[in-house]
């Protein structure tokens, strides 16, 4: 092992994760959710159009290759003119995929809320949406934490695809220096040890957060 | 927080022929109920006999198939909505009204009910002062600070007021019923039902509940309660309605049906709740 290109590679590679993974992951994850929550009430809807169009969403987002819903956005739409640059394509791409895998877990969690919590907001005079709104939802989002832990967690490992749309991630700084170097396997190890970190983090973070809201949950 | 007494002793509530079925199963056939203003009702019956199901009706959870609701008039709704001086009737036997006309008849009836649960359905993720005043507040478009001073006197006198700011899970079943019943109570309804308020409670903790009740019921505010305590019913009831398999077999003041019931059904049933305990 090359032990000076091993540190000399891991300021740029750092640097990829900063500029690149990170934001990425964090940009698409808010817009997926906020798409998701959107997705998760059209699918509980009781106006069948609705909650049908909502249905179609997620089944083609989870029924298609992320990396074929990233090609269909940066290299497909061209052809029929509309062109999008690389960070704005994988920042669709991902939201839009986040948003389909996300809504299921809302939805899931929306139902998981035991019957007797909607009919006490309706009891002390709430309509379906207020009930909804201030009860449903505040309990359904800490039902959500774990698993939506877990799309985040997936979806910065998902981000190395972005390379192939020509992003500056990570992963694509790897290949460059890699190429540069011919120490192929030295930098993608580096860059996989990177991801593990970034996960690690994430999942103990998730274990905790996870233990203090189960309190706050009807059950 | 005394109900007004300026009005005639008129009914509260006037139930005729409610009838609800779940599929196949009649649960309901026919119930006639009449509750006078400041009279309490203690509802009666084994597992199955649809007494959950005709609270439920009244406070617009459940759509009976048939039957007429009927709410007595007041002087003001707290959250001012406006028809409060006039008596309300819901017809669930007319020809069923359009999605949102039923929506609109089923909040009014809650407008001017409020339902204690079995298992008390406190809103975890918020603190026990959230709980009492979110209807208040939120839906009753109240001050603020005017709902908080009542919900802090009712706190006070169920003896809960130093727990205003913790959650649910920090407190006890009797706790957590007694926040249920003062929930219920701070949305000013001219009705309170009760279902099977202290069954879902530890032996040691029904007694706190009960007595909360029973005060209630002192001081003038009309109420079904739902109960297998049949010592608490005795006392704080002014009338027992005993009913099996959907329908009202037996009726009369408490102590009546509870001594001497003439029914045999009703006999049974109060002989097998003796016995238990
Ligand atoms: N949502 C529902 N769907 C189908 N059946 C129901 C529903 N709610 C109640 N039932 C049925 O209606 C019948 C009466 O139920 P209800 O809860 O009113 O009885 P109850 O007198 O309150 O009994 P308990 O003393 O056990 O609480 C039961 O047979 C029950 O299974
Ligand atoms: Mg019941």
């Amino acid at each position: 092992m090359d032990f000076n290109l091993f540190w000399s590679s891991l300021g740029p590679l750092l640097l990829g994760a900063i500029q690149g993974t990170i934001p990425l992951a964090l940009a698409s994850f808010a817009l997926g959710l906020l798409l998701a929550l959107v997705v998760a009430i059209m699918r509980i809807s009781s106006n069948k159009l609705v909650s049908g169009l909502g249905r179609v969403y997620v089944s083609v987002i989870r029924g298609t290759p992320l990396l074929v819903q990233l090609f269909v956005i940066f290299y497909g739409l061209p052809a029929v003119g509309v062109k999008i640059d690389p960070w704005p394509s994988a920042i669709i791409a991902f939201s839009l995929n986040v948003g389909g895998y996300a809504a299921e877990v809302i939805r899931a969690a929306i139902l998981s809320v035991p019957r007797g919590q909607w009919e006490a907001g309706h009891m002390i005079g709430m309509s379906r949406n207020q009930a909804l709104l201030r009860i449903i939802l505040p309990q359904a989002a800490r039902v959500s934490v774990p698993p939506l832990s877990n799309t985040f967690i997936s979806l910065v490992k998902d981000t190395s695809l972005a390379s192939l749309i020509l992003v500056t991630e990570m992963f694509r700084v790897a290949q460059q220096v890699a190429a540069f170097s011919q120490e192929f396997m030295l930098l993608y190890l580096e860059a996989a040890a990177i991801y593990w970190v970034i996960c690690l983090v994430l999942s103990t973070a998730q274990t905790r957060v996870e233990k203090r809201l189960d309190r706050y949950v009807a059950h | 927080m005394l109900p007004t007494d300026k009005l005639p002793v008129e009914p509260v509530l006037q139930v005729r022929g409610l009838s609800k079925s779940f599929g196949s199963n009649q649960v309901l056939r026919g119930i006639d109920l009449e509750v006078p203003r400041g009279k309490v009702v203690a509802l009666i019956g084994p597992s199955g006999s649809g007494k959950t199901t005709i609270l439920r009706s009244l406070n617009g959870l459940e759509t009976p198939d048939a039957g007429a609701v009927t709410m007595g008039a007041r002087d003001a709704a707290p959250s001012g909505r406006k028809g409060a001086e006039k008596p309300l009737t819901v017809d669930f036997g007319a020809a069923s009204p359009s999605k949102k006309e039923r929506a609109r008849q089923l909040a009014a009836l809650r407008d001017r009910s409020a339902m204690v649960f079995q298992h008390y359905n406190l809103f975890p993720h918020k603190t026990v002062l959230e709980n009492v005043i979110e209807g208040p507040v939120y839906v009753q478009k109240r001050p603020r600070a005017e709902a908080v001073a009542e919900a802090e006197a009712l706190l006070a006198r169920v003896g809960l007021l130093e727990k205003k700011d913790a959650h649910p899970f920090e407190l006890s079943g009797g706790q957590q019923q007694r926040v249920g019943i003062v929930r219920a109570l701070a949305l000013k309804p001219q009705l309170l039902l009760f279902d099977e308020p202290t069954s879902a409670l530890d032996p040691e903790l029904v007694d706190d509940v009960l007595a909360v009740i029973k005060e209630l019921a002192e001081e003038g505010w009309t109420m079904v309660i739902v109960t297998h305590e049949l010592a608490f019913a005795r006392q704080t009831a002014d009338e027992v309605v005993f009913m099996d398999d959907g329908v009202v077999v037996e009726r009369g003041p408490a102590s009546q049906v509870l001594r001497n019931p003439k029914e045999e059904r009703t006999q049974a049933f109060v002989r097998r709740l003796l016995h238990e305990i």
